[in-house]
Order: structure tokens, then C-alpha cells, then sequence
């Protein structure tokens, strides 16, 4: 498999704070990564390097392409996706407005309406609540639209920041069985970032475990499942 | 009752300008929380331009298109040049340049038109309608070209795609950027409209207050009470805001206060809305945790 998305040597900080430190990490074309850890360790500011929503330095290469200096709305347009953390609904516009922000940026109006019903027959939830303004869904709803959200976008990579995060057990099988469905039918591969380790190492193929800014071990998810030293200590299982 | 009528319609065709002047400010208040104290002399200099390009032999219409996108191009234009460097800037750095920018409008509109009282045309024919005296073709022309206005831009922000992006940026700016949408030119496009927003309200005003680089002054702050009225995080509520403060103001103007003291009974709805309802008829009250 050859490398969709590599991140070499990337520090990143809030103000003066340092919140990582000299990452290396590489996604697969078609993989899923899964980036674990504990709280603080810097999962999600991994997440908003890659689009360049946080001050960072280093190199980041998408498909043979340097976007270290791409501005986040370039980044997105060339396929990589981001599903946010708190979700990023936009409240104000409905369901389906949420879903058609995508046509601003699609070159063809009819593939993007396409993946519109594609999204709908994922989430057949959506298709009910169309026309209701997206501030009334449930917490689950507003997760399967951001994930929607992503999919419109037409991306070769999703990132996806702790999708399970104060959703009911049963609404986080559904969504991990769409993400699952998603990366084997359209070969969207994606980095995701989960506190619900067990949950992430089932999707993933590769995992990385961070802590406090630094790569402490990766390695394919089974050897990670399988390795128990690692696991009680970093994973809590 | 006709005395009623007449007061009426007269506060409608005013209300309507001060919908345009409170539109104007909360495009741009809804996607950058600030108001652009100089949207009132943009709206008159673009009227000085609208009068100079009809004074050249224009016929009206053509100048009034013209001056609809210069405009647009030099809210545009404000925004990228003047405004993004301040992206970061804190608020009271804005606010100064706001009043720079009215200040700036205001002086160059003198130097270049002088600060004499000028008159400007009115497209519309000098008679009543239906010869009734109660309502004049003027005052439906104004009311008509406000309600076409909003009407396009209605169909703009829901029915258009570059319209929806607008919207989100607005909303979320952050989520925005990461559906793609290119946010500092989203900003960028509602200065644009907000200019021309604020031109066409000036070329509605000048026929009945005459052109002078002061013209707006007062206009700017009904429309702000406007605004305040509808709630100022509303569109439609800012257009409903503008009527109701043009009304209310004739109204009271005719019957209780006198023309003198009209002004002032804006800066009343202003503090009162303030202190009553701080939110609005139509605004959302924000609440946060601290």
C-alpha cells in the first residue's frame, strides 16, 4: 500500500504551550489509523495540524504533495475531511442545507447530489429530518451529520475526532458500522481519534499511541490488542 | 383619519430605508459581532457617485445599477485591504477604524462635492396615487424597490449555494473552513453586499432629505434602532425593526413629541430596547457560560 498522508517531524503549540513533539505518522492509502491515548496527549491537536488549524511546524505530504503551507480550506479541497470534535453543526441551517454547504465546493453539482442520497441510505435518520433545523437533533444525529458532512465532501481521508464521545452504546455500533462500510465500499481511508480504545482498535488497521506530544509505540492493531503490557498501561484494559 | 393614513404611509416609506441602513449593519454584525459605524456616509458616497454619474447624463436607472456594484466592489475592496490585516486586532481597534473610515467618507465627499445641499432625482412621477392624497408614487417606489431588494436577497441566501456558504460562514466559521468554504471571502461578500445595500437606501433617501455629505448621520442612527428593534442578529427581524421604528417615529412625531424631538425618541427605542429586551423581537438571546 503506498502512503496517502505522512506527517514528518510535526511540532505544534498553543501559544506558548508545546503540545506536540516532532510526530511521525503515515496513513495508508485505503487504511484506518487509530491514534490513542490519553487525555492531554495531543490526539486531537494531531487532527488540526494535519488541516493547519493550529500553529505547527514540519512537514505533512498528501499523496506525493507537500500541504505543510496550505491554508485548512485548501487542505479540505484536495480530500481530507474532518468530522470535529463537539461536531460542528451548523445549528441555524437544516439537515439538508447542512449537507448542500458541500456544492460549494464540488465541481460537479451532480455527483455531489449523488452522495447526497448516499449519505440519506447511510443514515436513513438524516432523510427523516431533512427539512428540521439541525440544532433540534439529538446528539447521535448531529454526529451522523457531520459525518454526512464529511462524506459530501467527496474526501480520500476522514478525520475523525472521537466520534463515539456522550453517544448511547447502541448509536455508536450503528455509526462504526457506516464508518466500517464507508472505508471497505468507497476506500476512504481515515485517521480517527477515540477514547473508547477497544471501539477504535475494531475499525483500525494501524495504531499509534500517543503520549504527552510523543509516539510512544505503533504498529498493526492486532499486535497492539494482543500486546497486554501495553495495553494496561496506556489503553486501561 | 387621513391625516392617520398619510402619517402612515409616510413612516413606511421611511421605515423602509432604515430596514436597508439596519440590513446593512447586521450583514456585517452577523459574521463579525462588530457594527460598522461608517456604513451610513459608505451609503452616502455612493449617492454623491450615483448623482455625479446621472449629473454626466446617465439616465437614472443605468446609474443606479452602476452605483449598485461600485458598491459592492468597494465594500469589497474595505474589507481585504482595510479590515482582514485587522482579523486579530481587539475591538476597540476596530471600532476606531470605523470611525476613521466615516470620518475619511465624510471629509473626501466634501472635498470633492463641497458641503452644499444638493438635489437629487427621483425616477418616480411627482402625483398621488389614484389621485386619493393619501398615497404619493414616490413613497410606493421606495417601498417597492426595498421589498424587491430583500425579496433577491432572500432567494440569494436561501436558494443559492454561494448564499448557503455565506450563511455557515457566519454561523460557524471554523466548521465552515473545514467544509471548504473560504471564510475571510465570505466576509468579504458581505461587506460587498452590505455597501450596496446601504447605496441603494441612500439613493432612496436623497430625493426627500436632500444629498449632503451629513445626510446619513441620523438616517444611520434609525436604522441602528432598527436593528436593535428587530434584534440584531436577525436579517428579517432588522427589516421588520425598520418599519416599525419609521412608523412608530412618524406617529409619535406627529401626535405626541413634534418633529423636533423625532431624534431623540430614536435614541429612546435604542436605550429602551436595551434595557427592556436587550435581545430583540427576532434576535436569539446568546447565553454563555463563564
Amino acid at each position: 500500500m503506498a502512503a496517502l498522508l505522512e506527517i514528518r517531524g510535526v511540532s505544534a503549540w498553543y501559544g506558548m504551550i508545546r503540545a506536540l513533539y516532532d510526530l511521525n505518522l503515515t496513513v495508508e492509502e485505503g487504511g484506518v489509523t487509530a491514534l490513542l491515548g490519553a487525555n492531554g496527549a495531543g490526539k486531537t491537536t494531531t487532527l488540526r495540524a494535519i488541516i493547519n488549524m493550529v500553529r505547527r511546524n514540519g512537514t505533512m505530504v498528501l499523496s506525493g504533495d507537500d500541504i505543510s503551507k496550505c491554508a485548512t480550506e485548501t487542505i479540505v479541497r484536495r480530500g481530507v475531511a474532518q468530522v470535529p470534535e463537539g461536531r460542528g453543526t451548523f445549528v441555524g441551517l437544516t439537515v439538508e442545507e447542512n449537507l448542500r454547504l458541500a456544492l460549494h465546493t464540488r465541481r460537479s453539482r451532480a455527483a455531489a447530489l449523488r452522495d447526497m442520497e448516499m449519505v440519506y441510505d447511510l443514515f436513513p435518520r438524516l432523510r427523516e429530518r431533512q427539512k428540521q433545523q439541525a440544532g433540534t437533533l439529538s446528539g447521535g444525529e448531529q454526529q451522523m451529520l457531520a459525518v454526512g458532512r464529511a462524506l459530501m465532501l467527496s474526501p480520500r481521508l476522514m478525520l475523525l475526532d472521537e466520534p463515539s464521545f456522550g453517544l448511547a452504546p447502541l448509536v455508536v455500533r450503528e455509526i462504526f458500522q457506516v464508518l466500517a462500510r464507508i472505508n471497505t465500499e468507497q476506500k476512504v481511508a481515515m485517521l480517527i481519534v477515540e477514547q473508547n480504545a477497544a471501539l477504535a482498535l475494531e475499525l483500525a488497521d494501524t495504531v499509534y499511541l500517543l503520549e504527552t506530544g510523543r509516539v510512544v509505540a505503533s504498529g498493526p492493531s492486532d499486535l497492539v490488542r494482543n500486546d497486554e503490557a501495553l495495553r494496561k498501561a496506556y489503553l486501561g484494559y | 383619519m387621513e391625516f392617520f393614513v398619510q402619517q402612515l404611509v409616510a413612516g413606511l416609506t421611511s421605515g423602509s430605508i432604515y430596514a436597508c441602513v439596519a440590513l446593512g449593519l447586521v450583514m456585517i454584525y452577523v459574521s463579525t459581532d462588530h457594527i460598522n459605524f461608517a456604513q451610513g456616509e459608505m451609503a452616502m458616497f455612493a449617492t454623491y457617485i450615483a448623482w455625479a454619474m446621472i449629473n454626466a447624463g446617465l439616465p437614472y436607472w443605468v446609474a443606479f445599477g452602476a452605483t449598485i456594484l461600485i458598491a459592492f466592489a468597494g465594500g469589497l475592496f474595505i474589507q481585504r485591504v482595510i479590515l482582514k490585516p485587522l482579523e486579530a486586532a481587539p475591538v476597540l481597534s476596530l471600532v476606531v477604524c470605523f470611525i476613521a473610515l466615516l470620518s475619511i467618507f465624510n471629509a473626501l465627499a466634501g472635498m470633492i462635492w463641497s458641503y452644499t445641499i444638493k438635489q437629487f432625482p427621483t425616477p418616480f412621477p411627482a402625483r398621488d396615487l389614484f389621485g386619493s392624497g393619501l398615497v404619493s408614487v414616490q413613497q410606493i417606489g421606495v417601498v417597492g424597490v426595498t421589498l424587491l431588494m430583500l425579496g433577491l436577497l432572500t432567494v440569494f441566501f436561501h436558494y443559492t449555494t454561494l448564499g448557503l456558504a455565506m450563511r455557515a460562514a457566519a454561523q460557524n466559521a471554523a466548521s465552515a473552513r473545514m467544509m471548504g468554504i473560504r471564510v475571510s471571502w465570505m466576509l468579504a461578500l458581505g461587506w460587498g453586499l452590505a455597501a450596496a445595500i446601504g447605496a441603494v437606501a441612500g439613493m432612496l433617501v436623497a430625493p426627500i432629505v436632500f444629498l449632503d455629505p451629513n445626510m446619513m448621520t441620523g438616517i444611520l442612527v434609525y436604522g441602528f434602532a432598527g436593528a436593535l428593534v428587530g434584534g440584531i442578529g436577525s436579517p428579517f427581524g432588522a427589516v421588520i425593526g425598520g418599519f416599525i421604528v419609521g412608523v412608530l417615529e412618524n406617529l409619535v412625531g406627529s401626535y405626541i413629541i413634534g418633529n423636533e424631538l423625532k431624534l431623540t425618541f430614536a435614541l429612546v427605542i435604542v436605550v429602551g430596547v436595551l434595557l427592556v429586551k436587550p435581545a430583540g423581537l427576532f434576535g436569539r438571546v446568546v447565553v454563555r457560560r463563564v
